[in-house]
């Protein structure tokens, strides 16, 4: 019992990291363009 | 990735702005870094941003650089682009992120209830059960009131019309679920059903996610209409200066100068000097027409040859091209209240549902069982009936479907296009474009040796003229390589013309017109004359993908906007009865009338004089070499010279269907085993959450036999 106080919301805690991280990521638009990003891997690093 | 963000920001200019350009030419990796690096060096630009989905680049620049600068500094790096007028704002990309947000909530609600869920199933008591009652609880209200919201809107607004949709079923059991569960919770009772009710939200939010992204692909080149008329143009004033003017504050009166190579930004009539004009987005036809001053020319039109002075007659809403938009419009309204598949099952499907839950409730308080016990019992029929698999059903197998023809070059914008696709009874093609490739292509070319292909190579280059381009094509197809020239003339009207090693050589007009109906150009090599025909080939398989349409029961039927002396060949070619000289709005009417006997048209065409007839057939297909307007308005786009996607669509879309009715089917197998157990009061949470999982597993795997649904 003293151990699931500790554990469940350590495990919410960690599932809530990843949702704040997905949101995160679709905020700065990083799903707005998926076939471009698959193509930029590709790009050469910027020459300057 | 790394031109923002990661390197700081340069001191802001003093005055910048974003413009957004259509550049159709993106494809790979090396034009995403060429414009990504290269624009940034021009002048005034500060940053490029490719969006290789949309095929766009956003540029912020210094506010002096007008959209012909833009345009100049993406054609410099090899680019063609087209500003776009307008580029508003993406409302769909914004349902669309707002549904991904409530997916990732119910997702992450769904696998913690389910972990403190299969802790209680696997015995826990007492004070354990009800603390882990209480924290799934704490998860699911804020997780029903967020991720439940599309579902329950969608359900209100439907209700408020009298009217009932899938979503309706899905709020009430979702709804009361939760407050039942809540209640349990509250009493300390044995059975909580957070977990079905937040899996239930995130299964069919799932298949809302799929719907959204299929519907999103549509709006995905709003280029619009409107992309065809230039964002302004160059305006003359009294004092003879000219100035750049934003499209919308052109007037009746104004004088614009058009050069070569820009679209006209309104209506008018010419004032000063001889051109030739594409106006193929009006007609279809790919031949330049002529203009000399006096001539009436539309907004659109592409300025081919030299520069033009043009009065403005009409700017606006009051263009031509403006009012194809409004037809286009109007037909595609019809298209609106097509009732998609898996609404009209709900029709049925959700008055049955809660006659089913109402029924076991009162037959449960008839027979004796406390009014708490009936409602938990009722609440178990509408939580296992809830058309978790049904939300499925659709999505799942067009998805799939979607993606199988996506790999044979067919690309479906919308989600209801293959419902509607395999309902179609009558197929109507245009003929410019569609049955033909829509481009001059170039005969008799090896009666020519090497060294005049090189040398048209270098002459067909310095021209935009449609008949040089094709002649480019054809000749850079062969890889041959241009020859040096002296400087190349060009006269409007007439041709090009400069030397080689000393002997004048020419690409003109021909002397004498031999042909009616067949382009022709000439080609001088000192004192040689070689005449070069020019045909607009059938496409290689028409007559075929025809035959096959035939074959798969849809009548066929030619509806062009040509002279009929030039159908009959086409007609006799593909067997097929063809009608000429229509107009946009006469094959608007045609599509009406062919409705009225009650035929479902499927429409096949590509310029913009086929936009009505796009937006009006029940479906509609346009080949990717079709005007912006016509692949915006169209459901279905396919790529290559060959017609035989169409042919490939039809099947798979009723392939589709099939898979699609063959899950309702599998659904109601299921609710047949699992309403019985429910109504006997057999359901537990752990059997509710194993059904609903199991349920969907299986329509999800039906729809995966789609994949090769293309082949």
């Amino acid at each position: 019992m003293t151990g699931l106080t500790l554990l469940i919301p350590l495990a919410l805690l960690c599932g809530l990291m990843a949702l704040a991280a997905f949101f995160m990521a679709l905020r700065t638009g990083q799903y707005d363009d998926l076939d471009g990003a698959a193509m930029r891997m590709l790009v050469e690093g910027e020459e300057d | 990735m790394a031109t923002r963000a990661l390197l700081p920001e340069p001191a802001p200019l003093a005055e910048t702005r974003e413009s957004l350009l259509a550049v159709p030419g993106i494809h790979c990796a090396g034009c995403i870094s060429k414009i990504e690096n290269g624009l940034p060096k021009v002048n005034g630009i500060e940053s490029a941003r490719v969006n290789m989905g949309a095929r766009r680049v956003a540029i912020r620049h210094d506010a002096a650089l007008s959209p012909p600068d833009l345009k100049a500094a993406l054609a410099r790096l090899g680019f063609e682009a087209e500003a776009l007028a307008d580029p508003g704002l993406d409302v769909a990309a914004a349902e669309n992120r707002a549904l991904l947000r409530a997916l990732a909530v119910a997702g992450f609600a769904a696998m913690n209830i389910m972990l403190l869920s299969v802790s209680i199933w696997s015995g826990a008591e007492g004070a354990t059960r009800q603390m882990f009652h209480w924290l799934s609880a704490l998860i699911a209200l804020p997780t029903v009131a967020y991720a439940g919201e599309p579902f329950f809107r969608s359900a209100w607004a439907a209700l408020r019309q009298g009217r009932t949709n899938m979503d309706v079923p899905i709020s009430i059991g979702v709804l009361l679920t939760t407050s039942m569960s809540l209640f349990e919770t509250i009493s300390g009772g044995a059975h909580a059903w957070f977990d079905g009710a937040v899996m239930l939200l995130f299964f069919l939010l799932a298949g809302r996610c799929l719907d959204s992204m299929m519907r999103g692909r549509a709006r995905a080149g709003v280029a619009a209409l409107l992309k065809q008329t230039a964002p302004g143009a160059l305006v003359l004033d009294e004092a003879g200066q000219s100035r750049w003017s934003e499209a919308d504050v052109l007037r009746p009166g104004m004088r614009m100068l058009v050069a070569a190579g820009e679209r006209l930004a309104a209506d008018g009539r010419v004032l000063m000097g001889d051109s030739s004009l594409d106006i193929s987005f009006l007609t279809g036809e790919s031949t330049p027409v002529r203009v000399q001053a006096g001539d009436v020319v539309q907004a659109g039109a592409l300025n081919v040859a030299g520069p033009l002075t043009v009065e403005v007659t009409a700017a606006g809403a009051d263009t031509v091209i403006a009012d194809i938009a409004r037809l286009m419009e109007e037909a595609g309204q019809s298209k609106s209240h097509y009732v998609r598949l898996a609404d009209r099952a709900a029709r049925w499907y959700a008055p049955c549902v809660h006659l089913l839950a109402a029924l076991s409730f009162i037959g449960w308080t008839v027979g004796g069982a406390g009014v708490h016990q009936s409602l938990l019992i009722a609440v178990a029929v509408l939580l296992i009936t809830c058309p978790c698999a049904l939300g499925l059903a659709v999505p799942v197998a067009q998805v799939v479907a979607c993606g199988a023809l996506m790999r044979q070059g067919v690309l479906v914008k919308d989600g209801s296009a293959l419902e509607r696709l395999a309902e179609t009874t009558e197929a109507v093609f245009d003929k410019t474009g569609t049955l033909t490739l829509g481009r001059p292509v170039p005969r008799h070319l090896d009666r020519l040796d090497g060294e005049d292909h090189s040398i048209l190579l270098a002459l067909a280059q310095a021209s935009r003229h449609p008949l040089s381009v094709a002649l480019r094509q054809a000749l850079e197809a062969e890889g041959v390589r241009p020859a040096t020239l002296d400087p190349i003339r060009e006269v409007p009207g007439e041709g090009l013309f400069a030397n080689h090693r000393g002997v004048p050589v020419s690409l003109a007009r021909p002397r004498s017109l031999i042909t009616l109906f067949e382009l022709a150009s000439e080609y001088r090599h000192g004192a040689d004359v070689h005449l070069l025909p020019f045909t607009d080939a059938l496409r290689p398989d028409a007559a075929e993908t025809l035959a096959a349409l035939r074959a798969a029961g849809l009548q066929t039927l030619i509806a062009s906007g040509d002279q009929p002396e030039a159908l009959e060949e086409i007609a006799r070619a593909t067997g097929t009865t063809a009608i000429g000289r229509l107009r946009p709005a006469d094959k608007l009417a045609l599509l009406d009338r062919i409705k009225a006997q009650g035929q479902k048209v499927l429409m096949v065409g590509d310029g913009l004089n086929d936009g009505p007839a796009l937006a009006a057939g029940h479906a509609s297909i346009a080949p990717a070499s079709a005007s912006d307007a016509s692949q915006l308005a169209a459901d279905i786009v396919f790529l290559g010279d060959r017609l035989a996607p169409v042919a490939i669509a039809l099947r798979a879309a009723r392939r589709t269907i099939r898979v699609v009715k063959q899950n309702f089917a599998l659904a109601i197998c299921y609710n047949i085993l699992a309403v019985p157990l429910a109504i006997a009061g057999k359901v537990t949470p752990l059997v509710a959450a194993v059904a609903m999982s199991l349920s969907s597993l299986i329509v999800i795997l039906n729809a995966l036999r789609l994949k090769d649904s293309a082949k």
